[in-house]
C-alpha cells in the first residue's frame, strides 16, 4: 500500500510538474527484447522509433533501453521509464505481457502499449501484425522454388504467432507443390545468431533448400548462402544485403505508421485502449522485393497473392482445411475467425512432428 | 625490465585492496569508453554508481537493489563454500531452474487450495530441485571421478530443455489461449512470495540470503567442517592427514550450493518474475560466479559483490534510457570488473620487482 501511494504521490508531482513541459513534448519509451543491431525485429521496431522522433521533431522525446530480459528486469526498465516521466511506453515482446500489467496498474496515468500479448486495461492495448499473410506469400514462392521438396523451418517458441505462420506457409507451399514437406526445428531464442546458424545447417544437411526463420538474426542466411543453392527470406527486416541469393523476398514488419499514429494520440489526449491486428492491407506488414533469382511467373503469382490478401479478396486460412489429425477444421470456403488464430496451437493436416508440449 | 616474483605468503592487505581497486579501474577505464562513445564520462559513471543509491527515485531503485541483489549472494553463497574446497560447481544456472520448476510445481499441484502450509512445502521443494540437480554431478564425480566443471555445466542445458518442457506442457497455464508459460504465483495468494513490507523489497528470498550470509560465516570460521573445505582447498595433503573425507565433502558442497541455487530460483519465481516461463533464468547462476570470486569467497565480501553487481545492472539500465548508452558497454563495463578483478589478484600472489636485464 505504502508502495503504491508513494509511486503514486510520484507519478502525481511528476505529472504537476511535467505537465507544463508536457504540452509541447511528449516522452515516449520502447523496451527491446533484443539489440537494436538484430538486424531484424528490434532492428525495425528502432525503426519505428526513429520515425516517430523525424516526424515529430522537437514536440517528442524518446528513450529506449535493449537487450531486456523478460521478467523482473523487464518490469524494473518499464518502472523507471515511467517515474522518469514517459507518456507512452511501447512493450516489444510477448514475454512482456505480465510486467507491463504490472507496471500499467502502478501508472494509471501512463499509456503502454503491448506488442503480440492478449491482455489489455485501461491504459494498455496491444498491436501485432498478421505476419501469416506474409507467410502465404512465403509459402507460395518457397513450393515453387523447391528442388527438394523439403522445406526448413527455423521455429523460435511454439506460441500461436509461430504456429499460424508455420500453418499459413505451409499450407500455401502444399497448393502449389503437393509434394514439399517441411521440417520443423525449434530454437527457443528470438535473438541468437549461434543457434540459428546451427538450425540452419542442420536443417539444410537434412536436404532442406529452402530456410524459412521466426528468429530474429541474419545468421541463418548467412549459413545458406554458405552452403549455396538454398533460398532463404529476411524475417522483420528486409535483410536486403543477402539479396538476390539466399534472400529472395522478406517479410517487413513496418511499425511506423502506428507509432505515429499512437503517438499521436497521446500527444492530442485522444489514445484510448485498442486491440491492433493489422496485415498487409494496412501496410503494417510488407512484402520485401522479390529478388531475380526467382522465376518472373512466380514473382507474378506471388504479387497477386499479395494483392488479394491485402485487399480482402483473399483470406490466408481459406478452407477446406483439416487439423493434423485429420479432424475438420474449415468447410469449403470458410476462413478462419480471429479468435481462433490467435489461439492457434494446431498444425494443418499434412504437417509432420508435433508441437512441443 | 620488470619481473612478477611469487610472494612467500600471500599479501594480506592486496587480497583486501584487489576489489577496490578493481572498481576504481573499471570506472577509469569505463569511463574512457563512454567518452569514446560520445558521453560525458563523469555523467555517465554517476548515473550508473549515484542514481540508484541516491537519485530522484532512489526510493524505488533501493528495493529493487534488494531484489536483483538476493537471488546472486544467495546462489554465490554456496558456490563460494565448494570454490574453497577446491569443488567447482559451475551449473548453479541449472539448478536455479530446477528449483524453481520443483517450487511453483509444489505450489501449483494444490492451486487454487488456501493453506499457510503451502508456501513452505514449495520452499521444501525448490531446495530439494536444487540439491537434486547438484547430486548428479556430486554422485558422478564421487562414484566414477567425473569432472564435476563439464557436467555441472551440461546440466545448464538439460535443465533449459526441461523449463521449456513445462512451460508448453505440464506446467501451461490452462487459462493462458495456449501461450507457454504457467499461471502466474502472483496472483495466488497462497504461494506468492510478496515483499513483507510492501515497498521495501523484501521478500522471503532477500531473507534467505542475509541467513545464508550469516551461517555460512558461522560455518566457515567456527566449525570443524568449515575447517575441512578451508584446508581441502588450501593444503589438500594435509586435509587428508587430518581425516577429511573428499566424498562426503563434495557431496556436501554440491548439495549446499545446488540447494542454495535451487531456493534462489523458487523465491524468484514464486516473486519478482511470478512465471514459470521458457526465458525464466536470465543468467543468475552464472553471475553468481563472478559475486563469489569479486567477494573474495568470503560471506561479508560476497554480500557487498551482490550489492554492487545489482548496484551495475539497475545503474546500467537508467544510464541506457536516460543517456542513450548501448546496453552491449554496459556489458562491457561489467566484464571490465571481473577482468580487473582478475588481473589485480595477481598481486595478491605475485610482487612487481624491477629487475636488471642480464646480458646472457
Amino acid at each position: 500500500m505504502k508502495f503504491k501511494s508513494l509511486l503514486t504521490t510520484a507519478t502525481i508531482a511528476l505529472g504537476l510538474a511535467t505537465g507544463a513541459v508536457a504540452q509541447d513534448k511528449t516522452k515516449v519509451g520502447f523496451v527491446y527484447v533484443g539489440p537494436v543491431g538484430d538486424g531484424g525485429w528490434t532492428y525495425e521496431h528502432n525503426k519505428g522509433r526513429l520515425a516517430v522522433e523525424e516526424h515529430f521533431g522537437d514536440k517528442v522525446e524518446t528513450v529506449f533501453v535493449e537487450s531486456v530480459p523478460e521478467g523482473p528486469d523487464a518490469e524494473r526498465v518499464m518502472t523507471q521509464m515511467a517515474l522518469d516521466g514517459a507518456d507512452l511506453i511501447f512493450t516489444t515482446s510477448f514475454g512482456y505481457m505480465d510486467p507491463t500489467i504490472n507496471v500499467a496498474k502502478k501508472f494509471p496515468d501512463v499509456k503502454f502499449e503491448h506488442a503480440t500479448g492478449y491482455k489489455t486495461a485501461d491504459n494498455v492495448s496491444v498491436y501485432s501484425a498478421r505476419f501469416y499473410e506474409g507467410r502465404a506469400v512465403q509459402g507460395h514462392i518457397a513450393g515453387k522454388m523447391t528442388k527438394s521438396n523439403t522445406i526448413g523451418y527455423i521455429g523460435s517458441y511454439p506460441i500461436p504467432e509461430v504456429i499460424r505462420g508455420i500453418n499459413s506457409a505451409y499450407i500455401h507451399a502444399k497448393k502449389v507443390n503437393p509434394d514439399v514437406e517441411f521440417k520443423i526445428v525449434w530454437a527457443y531464442t528470438w535473438f541468437d545468431p549461434a543457434k540459428e546458424a546451427d538450425a540452419a545447417t542442420v536443417l539444410i544437411e537434412q536436404g532442406a533448400d529452402v530456410i524459412l526463420q521466426h528468429t530474429d538474426s541474419t545468421a541463418p542466411q548467412a549459413a545458406a548462402q554458405e552452403a549455396g543453392n538454398v533460398i532463404t527470406f529476411g524475417q522483420a527486416s528486409d535483410m536486403g544485403e543477402y539479396a538476390p541469393m539466399p534472400r529472395v523476398s522478406s517479410i517487413i514488419d513496418n511499425w511506423a505508421p502506428y507509432y505515429i499514429a499512437r503517438v499521436q494520440a497521446v500527444a492530442d489526449g485522444t489514445w484510448s485502449t485498442a486491440n491492433t491486428w493489422d496485415g498487409i492491407g494496412p501496410g503494417m506488414v510488407e512484402i520485401g522485393e522479390i529478388s531475380d533469382a526467382v522465376p518472373a511467373d512466380v514473382k507474378e503469382e506471388a504479387l497477386a497473392l499479395k494483392a488479394a490478401l491485402a485487399d480482402g479478396s483473399y483470406h490466408a486460412f481459406t478452407g477446406p482445411l483439416k487439423k493434423q489429425d485429420g479432424s475438420d477444421w474449415l468447410a469449403d470456403g470458410e476462413t478462419a475467425d480471429d479468435g481462433t488464430l490467435a489461439g492457434m496451437n494446431f498444425y494443418v493436416e499434412g504437417l509432420e512432428g508435433e508441437i512441443p508440449q | 625490465m620488470i619481473v612478477l616474483e611469487k610472494r612467500p605468503q600471500p599479501s594480506k592487505a592486496w587480497s583486501y585492496a584487489t576489489p577496490l581497486v578493481a572498481v576504481i579501474a573499471t570506472m577509469i577505464f569505463g569511463g574512457i569508453l563512454f567518452a569514446l562513445l560520445g558521453k560525458n564520462p563523469v555523467e555517465a559513471i554517476g548515473t550508473i554508481f549515484w542514481e540508484p543509491l541516491f537519485g530522484e527515485f532512489a526510493f524505488y531503485y533501493r528495493p529493487q537493489l534488494l531484489v536483483k541483489g538476493a537471488p546472486l549472494v544467495l546462489i554465490a553463497i554456496g558456490l563460494s563454500l565448494g570454490f574453497r574446497a577446491g569443488i567447482w560447481n559451475i551449473g548453479a544456472e541449472g539448478q536455479y531452474i530446477m528449483g524453481a520448476i520443483f517450487g511453483a510445481g509444489a505450489g501449483l499441484a494444490f492451486y487454487p487450495l488456501d493453506a499457510w502450509y503451502i508456501f513452505p512445502i514449495m520452499v521444501l521443494a525448490g531446495a530439494f530441485g536444487g540439491w537434486l540437480w547438484a547430486m548428479i554431478p556430486a554422485f558422478l564425480k564421487v562414484r566414477f571421478g567425473t569432472n564435476e566443471i563439464l557436467v555441472s555445466l551440461m546440466l545448464v542445458y538439460v535443465a533449459e530443455q526441461f523449463l521449456a518442457s513445462v512451460s508448453l506442457g505440464l506446467l501451461k497455464n490452462p487459462e493462458g489461449f495456449g501461450f507457454p508459460g504457467s499461471r502466474n504465483l502472483q496472483s495466488y495468494e497462497s504461494a506468492h512470495n510478496a515483499e513483507l513490507i510492501a515497498g521495501s523489497g523484501m521478500h522471503w528470498g532477500v531473507v534467505a540470503a542475509f541467513i545464508a550470509v550469516i551461517f555460512s560465516y558461522v560455518l566457515l570460521n567456527r566449525h570443524m567442517l568449515g575447517f575441512h573445505i578451508r584446508l581441502t582447498g588450501e593444503a589438500p595433503r594435509a586435509a587428508k592427514f587430518a581425516g577429511v573425507n573428499p566424498a562426503r565433502l563434495i557431496l556436501f558442497c554440491l548439495g549446499i550450493s545446488g540447494a542454495l541455487a535451487g531456493l534462489a530460483g523458487m523465491f524468484e519465481v514464486t516473486g519478482p518474475s511470478g512465471q514459470v516461463s521458457i526465458d525464466f533464468n536470465v543468467g543468475y547462476g552464472f553471475t553468481a560466479i563472478i559475486v563469489a570470486f569479486l567477494g573474495r569467497l568470503h560471506p561479508v565480501g560476497i554480500l557487498l559483490a551482490g550489492g554492487l553487481m545489482a548496484l551495475t545492472y539497475i545503474g546500467g539500465e537508467i544510464a541506457q534510457s536516460q543517456l542513450g548508452l548501448p546496453a552491449a558497454a554496459i556489458q562491457v563495463f561489467q566484464g571490465m570488473l571481473l577482468f580487473f578483478l582478475l588481473a589485480f589478484d595477481l598481486l595478491t600472489n605475485y610482487r612487481i620487482r624491477a629487475a636488471r636485464s642480464e646480458v646472457a
